[in-house]
């Protein structure tokens, strides 16, 4: 190897090179706010704390598909599998006699892990719709499984008859969900803070560099392969904890978890809050989550209707979602107050 | 022996019906670039103008079918013209998006025009119940549909091979810039075969229903099999779509019959398993 | 024109089919070398370019890196070995800036890149290296700016830079000067003709005018073949180029 001689750079430019690299990885004005009123909401929205905790799970859910997705660049309309594989993990452990339930995240991660490197090599060569179809076959086999495989499953029924112990031994489940919003704020806040942390290291720069340019990147001395297996084992066993957390404070699981429908859905969920955020993400579950809530109250279909324009609309003026809009009307107040 | 033939000859059917849904949704993807995941509500479109000519207005089954062609070939026109065409060999993940975004509203609005209860199908009575073959018999519609299915499927493998738009559509498919440095007019080569695609989905939805049913969810239903379809048989061919199309239709009613237990997963094991061999798909080429 | 042979194939073929698209092509590469791979259109000088990096991989023959067999090597592994490229369309990360693409390949360099744990503000080495290559070449202000924004000259200094921070011992250039507009392009030539000695260097080009600037040896590929290889005079008198490649008599 022939070393190129460097010259020293000037030290002023150099510290603002470096500062572009901590600007890159600072804390957004919108992911403070949205953290500090997810805290807030247990006193705030105390009555409808099971809803907020099962929009923030999906929050994380849809976190790990953006790093597949947003970040990588590669699509996934299978990612349910892994949630699934999750919620089931933690469900028949719990069901079967071990429900300590952070045994049961750690379980959920390591097999939910397991499979996305499994799926990582089943894609690794692909692009484009091959890449969409294979990943669709991959959700749509689990749910088959899923499904047939009453004995372990439940089938169609769901799982039910989940005993999950108190986190920590002490602290118990209760009907309100207290307790379960605690506990599920705590991982998924955790969570977060690896996701951004794994998003500005060099190994998330070379995960956007293979949704940039696939080719260029061997070509820089990186093999694509090993990168994507560490991403989707990554994204799986966060999708595998977020389904796992799911199955401990609800105690049950049904089928729809592994759902076509759900891999759907979170894809639309990460597209309506931003794709390639973090926290678009966290937002755009939310988002999504409530407003189906309310929205289907009034009718199903009307629901429907509307967030098939919006992301059309979305893709169409590639907008970015909301943490996209956001930004944007930050930039232009802040443009005009300068000015 | 008899009970297989019959079953094979279902499989048949249901195969003709796949290509003549998927048909034009190969052509798309292989000539415009453009990943139509709302190709199935064209045949749902089909399938309802059908019913509602026959049972509100009296319709006779044919001209009812003629219709759900051009009425289906007319909603694809207006879409792609406005929305399609300006994503065409863009980003394949927003095509995908937009498309998914349609396909929830056309479910969210066949839902709220027509209601989610399927709504009674009839054919004519000739169509009605069984033939004797020989040895074994079948039913009348299902041969129909393979005799009808066949002579279309003839008609466009034909139209493709040996007339000069289909020439020119391979030709584009083949290598676009080329195309159109030939002085080939590529948007009104789109325009057509979107519009030809688009009606026979029309078409195949239209005849489908008899034997599947129809009901608000039907683009979503049968979505994952077009793309099975499509993309195995190799974007573009049309060849292939047929050759995907009849082994999916066979293995699927076979496996329903004989295996129930380990059904559809068989087919998208398949699927994967091919993809991954032969990412382009059988009968496909790469971009 | 003596010395260590870094980069040699023997026999190298390649089919697709029934169409030979290399035949036979025995190459050697000496170290600090300034070679030229010239030819028509169609003349297989990419997919030669592609067998050596192995994006391709060659239907017989073997390729030698550092007198190592690299045939069945896969690409990231030749380019750890010293082998980079530079690609005839600029293969670049549009939303990335000069300095995060930059930064990565020298991650990579130092085995970070699977380190989903190491802060990029953190990586004050890579970053000060990479700033550094980056002010040889003129980026200024705009090593921050998405590399998408940049004029097209800047983005064909940028596939150099990529190429150059693996600190390779084999640079092999597609045509590194080919769409950019004439204002441009100064910069260009000025950066080949900086390039490190030690490197030994095949370019691949179109332009006469570069081959004859920087060329010290020269080889004429047609169809997939070899056809001769010198000296910049001798190919510039070799009747069967002429006729080939330069054209029969008037211009020239």
């Amino acid at each position: 190897m022939v070393a190129i001689p460097v010259q020293p750079a000037t030290p002023p430019a150099l510290a603002s090179a470096r500062r572009l690299f901590v600007r890159r990885a600072a804390w957004r004005w919108e992911e403070i706010a949205f953290w500090v009123l997810a805290a807030a909401s247990y006193f705030l929205f105390s009555d409808h704390l099971v809803l907020i905790t099962q929009a923030m799970i999906t929050g994380l859910f849809v976190v790990s598909l953006d790093l597949m997705f947003g970040y990588a660049g590669i699509p996934s309309f299978g990612h349910a599998a892994f949630f699934g594989i999750g919620a089931y993990t933690a469900g028949i452990l719990a069901r079967d006699g071990w429900g300590d339930p952070l045994m049961g995240l750690v379980a959920a991660a390591l097999i939910a892990g397991v499979a996305g490197a499994i799926c990582s090599q089943l894609v690794a060569r692909l692009h484009g719709i091959a890449v969409l179809m294979v990943t669709l076959g991959i959700g749509l086999i689990c749910y088959e499984i899923a499904n047939k495989w009453n004995s372990l499953t439940g089938g169609d029924d769901g799982l039910q008859g989940m005993q999950v112990q108190p986190v920590l031994g002490i602290f118990a489940f209760d009907i309100d969900g207290k307790v379960g919003f605690i506990y599920s704020f705590i991982v998924i806040f955790l969570l977060y803070l690896l996701a951004r942390r794994l998003v500005n290291s060099p190994f998330g720069l070379a995960l956007e560099g293979i949704r940039e340019n696939i080719r260029r990147v061997p070509a820089i001395g990186i093999g694509v392969r090993v990168q994507l297996a560490m991403a989707f084992t990554i994204s799986a066993a966060m999708a595998g904890v977020a389904g796992a957390l799911l199955a401990e404070t609800t105690q049950f699981i049904a089928l729809e978890v592994l759902g076509f429908d759900r891999s759907i859905s979170v894809q639309i969920a990460l597209v309506l809050g931003g794709i390639g955020s973090l926290i678009g993400g966290m937002i755009g579950a939310i988002v999504y989550t409530v407003a189906r809530d309310q929205l289907s109250l009034i009718n199903p279909a009307y629901w429907d209707f509307w967030v098939g324009l919006i992301l059309c609309i979305i893709v169409m003026s590639g907008t970015g979602g909301v943490v996209g809009i956001l930004r944007r009307s930050v930039g232009w107040v802040v443009a005009r107050v300068r000015r | 022996m008899a009970d297989f033939i019959n079953i094979l000859g279902a499989g048949i059917a249901y195969g003709v019906l796949l290509f003549l849904m998927a048909g034009g949704l190969s052509v798309t993807m292989g000539l415009m670039g453009f990943a139509n995941l709302a190709h199935g509500s064209l045949s749902m479109l089909g399938g309802y103008i059908v019913v509602m000519l026959m049972n509100w207005y009296g319709w006779p089954f044919f001209a009812a079918l003629v219709m759900a062609a051009l009425g289906a070939a007319v909603a694809g026109l207006i879409v792609e013209r406005t929305v399609f065409r300006r994503l065409y060999w863009g980003n394949e993940l927003d095509q995908v998006l937009l498309t998914i975004g349609v396909v929830t509203m056309t479910v969210a609005a066949a839902t709220f025009i027509w209601g989610a209860v399927p709504p009674a199908v009839h054919v004519p009575a000739f169509l009605e119940g069984r033939v004797h073959l020989g040895f074994f018999d079948i039913g009348s519609y299902r041969l129909f549909l393979i005799v009808f299915g066949g002579l279309l499927t003839l008609g466009l493998v034909l139209g493709i091979d040996k007339t000069s738009f289909g020439a020119k559509i391979r030709a584009a498919v083949d290598n676009r810039r080329m195309t159109v440095s030939c002085g080939i007019n590529i948007d009104r080569l789109f325009m057509l075969a979107f519009a030809i695609g688009s009606a026979l989905a029309g078409l195949g939805g239209g005849l489908a229903i008899y034997l599947v049913g129809l009901d608000p969810s039907f683009p979503v239903k049968y979505l994952v099999y077009l793309l099975v379809v499509v993309v195995v048989g190799g974007l573009g061919s049309i060849r292939g779509t047929l050759a995907a199309s009849l082994a999916l239709g066979i293995c699927d009613v076979l496996g329903k019959y004989y295996i129930p237990y380990l059904g559809a997963f068989i087919i998208y094991g398949v699927t994967v398993a091919i993809l991954m061999v032969r990412p382009n798909g059988l009968f496909g080429r790469g971009r | 024109m003596t010395g260590e042979i870094v980069l040699e194939t023997e026999a190298l073929n390649r089919s697709f089919g029934a169409l030979r698209v290399t035949q036979d092509v025995s190459f050697q590469l000496p170290r600090g070398a300034r070679y030229a791979l010239i030819g028509p259109n169609g003349a297989g000088k990419s997919t030669f370019i592609n067998l050596l990096t192995g994006v391709l991989a060659p239907s017989s023959g073997r390729i030698r890196l550092h007198g190592r067999d690299v045939t069945r090597a896969p690409v990231e592994e030749r380019v750890r070995r010293g082998l980079s490229r530079t690609f005839q369309i600029n293969t670049l990360f549009p939303r990335l800036s000069p300095l995060e693409a930059t930064v990565l390949a020298i991650a990579r360099r130092h085995g970070l890149v699977t380190n989903p744990f190491k802060r990029l503000s953190g990586c004050t080495a890579e970053i000060d290296e990479a700033y550094a290559l980056l002010g040889q070449f003129d980026f200024g202000a705009d090593v921050g700016r998405p590399t998408r924004e940049l004029p097209y000259g800047r983005q064909r200094l940028l596939e150099i830079v990529l190429a150059l921070a693996a600190q390779p011992s084999v640079l092999l250039l597609d045509e590194p000067a080919a769409g950019v507009p004439q204002h441009e392009s100064a910069e260009i030539f000025h950066a080949l003709a900086a390039l490190p000695e030690d490197i030994a260097v095949l370019f691949i080009e179109h332009d006469m005018d570069v081959v004859f600037r920087f060329a010290q040896r020269i080889t004429v590929l047609v169809a997939g073949q070899i056809l001769c290889e010198g000296t910049p005079e001798e190919i510039a008198d070799h009747p069967q180029v002429r006729e080939v490649y330069l054209g029969n008599g008037d211009d020239v």
